[in-house]
């Protein structure tokens, strides 16, 4: 199959998607709809190799006129090989997300509308990476905006937070885009054309360059959740059906790295040169605050959430490390760093979608997402904890896990970078490594909270206590598990065949330095190997005698079970008395006091006159986003202002909107008949 | 071949003279502090008699009470399969990579942390809350020595890195060298549950992190905790060592090399653990709160080496 039969049948399916989506009664949506979804995502992933293995020689061309005489170029759909993997991740994603929604989708989510949106929003973001030409870009870009923001509003009768959190995702996604366009009509009339290849051509420089690259770069910020301009996502990711948040966070945000990638690599490569610097900034602070709040959070959704703008945030890094490194005529390190890149998102797109989804099982089963109330769902949730948990080692990037291989390639691309000559070089090196080594170390500390609070010890509410069981008779409900396993084996099966995925992405880097080694690992010529499977293989060496040993003890003094194993003679506490998540992030929110500004009461009644005897402790912290409260309420506030003083020109009289019409018809003509 | 046989020697040797380090840590210690101590063999014996006891599951725990303390005990087996202590050979495919190595210690903290989250008790969630923390705080030191280390070499394989410092020994005494030296001995401290950070002899349930989270395991699940706890400390102290006195080390396999080297790295750490034990009397822990501080020096000094690395070179 080729890219463009690809693409073909990516808009075929979707066709009949929709179809199905209407026409199909309730009980059989889900399966109809999903399965198709499915498909959309499969012929996506059939897309993207096809673009990489053999870049497409046509293109999907459709000829648009419009009134007027734009002069607009005609739509181009052809998948570059870069936009190749951006496909494979959309497609896998979806297709996985789609088979789980197949069980999971319920309510609003299953209906018409649901599964309309979802197959849209797998259209939209299916078109973005195989765009050849502006027009046909955004409206890739604004498919998947607006079938995003139809699929979070999915249970806005139920719970009143998703209201905000939709129009919070509303705002910033189409501030996104507003700059965007902004920023594209900059380029388009620079370069005479619409189309990628003359726009890159056309070399731009100078102030509109850099007015274009500061507003393409805002606009793709925004969509992947950068600091500061990621307020968006903690809200969205948790209010959406969980199948769609895990599209959203492993799929959709790829594309505003898949956009900075571009802008920097092709579209402005010029202009973005001395911004080197900015973007490795956006991408370590991101990563880096990312992570402090995911730490610190106790909503597993909006942890996992937080956690994205981390993983973007690494991205990001790469990239800018990369950029910073081919600016000091180390092109060589500067491969491996956007090696890196590419290697972090197709990563954080396998973990991140089987987090989401069995964050979505455990909602499920309990109805909560608050991790101070779960607990003990190993017991009960096999499947989910096995999976979940194998993916938070890809997540806390644990050998021999793909998120382990991208981040000892990105480590690698930093320390190898030479800063003897290049005192910038000798400066940011060191302070970037500095803030990703936090960000890795409290990533680990995120994801055992997150896996140890949900799945172990003694559930600490009712709701956990006696879960709903995890494969009820319910047809289509196997596809959810069926789907996490499919995701957790790729987080291991993406770690374990390092070797031959990044040779695939080093060529299409153009990188020639990378090789596979003997056994599938990575090998970077002149820096190191990475082998995961022999690794593996001394893990399983040396494991081998202390199993024996063990199976040897075993027959001689078997296990006993026991209330508790070191009562001292007392009963087993009550759960109220283990540790919680807010508890366990408690040292950390003391240590980063300054940064997180957590707000806390502490109300002690005393018993009658008593100084001593306390009748109720209470205890209330509210943890905020630093971010949200400085700069974006002021500026709400701000617009608040403005439009209320706007509204004194609005005063209903007619007179008045008379005099504005023909205000305004006055000002046209004399701009027409100016010179 | 002859690599992997020198490989597994070197975890052969290190796991036997590892429970002796811990004897004479401990022996140190008491004699020092007036005690006769239990006797430098007393690790060995403990290990035995754990291994003979019965270990208990806790109603309501899960797997994780049982695998835990093994995974522990294969990751440090491995991070000593990796880290040059007797021999500077490494399979081929499998270089010992600091980065790599790191990440495997992790995967022991986290096991760790894990199972102090799965007995369900205050003690355990205590500790594994205060152990994760710490762990996340010494990872910026950890990498940023890696990295100040690796800069001479353009490498972060440790054998090269122990190989060159022993072949030029300017490169042992230069300021980045030492810089990092030393910041890399906090990070073993911390790593390894040590004054000032955590008390590894105090059941005082304030003070106690790493005793918290291993609280409720016995008979062998408590033996592989210990052992793989030791393990990690004769894993780190000996990389220190070797790094500080990159000397008699072997590079091929003839006995006569094997025998200075497992008699260099006994006596080079030995020492060390004896030096250690004998701070420890005079050194009391550190608040909690108080140890992010401790490993934000650490991590200047790491710093500074990572730059004067850069400037002088």
């Amino acid at each position: 199959m080729t890219a463009v039969g690809g693409l073909l049948t990516v808009l075929m399916l979707t066709g009949i998607a929709l179809v199905l989506a209407l026409v199909t009664p309730d009980r059989h949506r889900s399966l109809a709809s999903g399965g198709t979804s499915m498909g959309i995502g499969i012929a996506g992933i059939f897309t993207g190799v096809a673009a990489i293995t053999s870049p497409p020689k046509v293109a999907l061309v459709i000829p648009i006129a419009v009134p007027g005489g734009l002069g607009l170029d005609p739509l181009v759909l052809s998948p570059t090989p870069l936009g190749g993997v951006f496909c494979i991740v959309v497609g896998a994603v979806g297709a996985v997300a789609a088979l789980y929604g197949i069980g999971y989708a319920h309510g609003p989510a299953a209906s018409r509308t649901g599964w309309s949106a979802f197959a849209l929003f797998l259209l939209g973001m299916l078109i973005v990476p195989s765009a050849g030409d502006v027009v046909s870009f955004l409206l890739g870009w604004e498919t998947m905006a607006v079938a995003s923001t139809v699929l979070v509003l999915s249970d806005h009768a139920e719970r009143p937070a998703v209201r905000p959190a939709a129009a919070w995702y509303a705002v910033m996604t189409h501030l996104s885009f507003l700059t965007l366009a902004t920023g594209f009509a900059l380029l388009a009339s620079k370069a005479h054309s619409t189309t990628f290849a003359r726009i890159a051509d056309a070399g731009i420089t100078g102030p509109t360059g850099i007015a274009a690259f500061l507003l393409l770069l805002t606009g793709f910020a925004t969509k992947a959740g950068l600091v500061p301009l990621h307020v968006w996502l903690p809200r969205a990711h948790p209010e959406a059906p969980s199948h769609v948040s895990a599209v959203m966070s492993a799929a959709m945000v790829k594309m505003g790295v898949y956009g900075i990638i571009l802008l920097t690599s092709s579209w402005l490569p010029a202009v973005s040169r001395p911004f080197a610097v900015l973007v490795l900034a956006l991408g370590v602070l991101s990563g880096s605050y990312g992570i402090l709040q995911a730490s610190i959070t106790s909503d597993l959704k909006r942890l996992l959430a937080y956690s994205t703008t981390e993983n973007v945030g690494l991205a990001v890094t790469a990239v800018g490390v990369g950029m910073l490194l081919s600016n000091a005529g180390q092109p060589e390190v500067a491969s491996i760093a956007f090696l890196a890149a590419l290697l972090l998102v197709v990563s954080h797109a396998a973990f991140k979608t089987v987090l989401f989804l069995g964050a979505g099982t455990i909602l499920k089963a309990t109805g909560e997402r608050d991790l101070d109330r779960l607990g003990g769902l190993a017991r009960t949730h096999p499947v989910t904890a096995w999976t979940f948990g194998l993916a938070a080692m890809g997540a806390s990037a644990l050998p021999i896990t793909s998120g382990f291989v991208a981040e000892w390639t990105l480590l690698q691309a930093v320390v190898h970078g030479d800063g003897r000559a290049n005192t910038m070089l000798a400066l940011a090196l060191p302070v970037t490594l500095g803030l990703l080594a936090l960000t890795i170390g409290l990533g680990l500390l995120t994801f055992v909270k997150a896996f140890g609070m949900a799945f172990l010890a003694r559930p600490r509410s009712d709701a956990a206590a006696s879960p709903s069981p995890e494969f009820t008779s319910r047809p289509g409900t196997a596809a959810m598990g069926v789907a996490q396993v499919l995701g957790a084996l790729s987080v291991w099966g993406l770690g374990l065949a390092a070797g031959p995925i990044a040779t695939a992405f080093s060529s299409v880097l153009g990188y020639s330095g990378m090789v596979t080694s003997e056994m599938g690992g990575l090998r970077l010529v002149t820096i190191g190997v990475l082998d995961p499977v022999a690794l593996g293989l001394l893990a399983v060496g040396l494991a081998l005698p202390v199993g024996l040993l063990v199976l040897v003890l075993r027959r001689r003094v078997p296990r006993r079970a026991t209330d508790l194993a070191w009562g001292c003679g007392g009963v087993r506490t009550s759960p109220r008395m283990e540790y919680t998540a807010t508890s366990y992030a408690e040292p950390l929110v003391r240590v980063f006091g300054e940064a997180l500004r957590p707000s806390r009461s502490l109300e002690v009644s005393q018993l009658g006159d008593d100084r001593v005897l306390e009748s109720r402790v209470a205890f209330a912290q509210e943890l905020t986003d630093i971010v949200e409260d400085r700069w974006y309420a002021p500026a709400a506030r701000w617009l608040r202002i403005v439009g209320d003083q706007a509204r004194r020109i609005q005063n209903g009289s007619i007179h008045r909107y008379l005099g504005f019409s023909f205000a305004a018809l006055v000002l046209v003509l004399v701009v027409v008949t100016l010179p | 071949m002859i690599a992997a046989l020198l490989v597994i020697l070197q975890v052969l040797v290190a796991t036997a003279i590892t429970p002796l380090l811990v004897g004479v840590m401990r022996q140190v210690r008491a004699r020092m502090e007036g005690r006769v101590g239990a006797g430098l063999l007393q690790p060995y014996r403990d290990v035995r008699k754990l291994l003979a006891k019965e270990p208990l599951r806790a109603e309501g725990s899960s797997i994780v009470l049982i695998a835990a303390p093994l995974v522990l005990l294969v990751s440090s087996l491995m991070v000593v399969a990796l880290v040059p202590l007797v021999t500077t050979a490494y399979i081929p495919s499998i270089p010992s990579d600091l980065f790599v190595v790191v990440s495997l210690l992790l995967i022991g903290t986290v096991a760790l942390a894990l199972l102090g989250l799965d007995s369900g008790t205050a003690f355990g969630g205590m500790g594994s809350s205060r152990h994760m923390m710490i762990a996340a705080l010494v990872e910026p030191t950890v990498l940023m020595s890696v990295y100040a280390l690796s800069i001479p070499v353009g490498s972060s394989t440790l054998s090269r890195i122990v190989l060159a410092r022993g072949a030029d020994v300017t490169r042992v005494v230069t300021p980045a060298g030492l810089l990092a030296v030393v910041a890399l001995v906090v990070v073993v401290l911390a790593e390894t549950g040590r004054l000032p950070v955590d008390n590894p002899s105090t059941h005082l349930e304030l003070t106690m992190i790493h005793e918290g989270m291993i609280l409720e395991s016995a008979g062998r699940d408590l033996a592989w905790l210990e052992l793989g706890s030791w393990l990690r400390l004769t894993a780190l102290l000996g990389l220190v060592v070797n790094l500080a006195l990159p000397w008699g080390l072997a590079d091929t396999a003839q006995p006569l090399a094997l025998l200075i080297a497992v008699a260099a790295l006994g006596a080079k750490l030995l020492v060390a653990g004896g030096l250690i034990a004998a701070a420890e009397v005079f050194m009391a822990k550190v608040r909690l709160f108080r140890v992010p501080e401790l490993l934000a020096g650490s991590f200047v000094l790491a710093f500074l080496a990572v730059t004067a690395s850069y400037l002088a070179g």
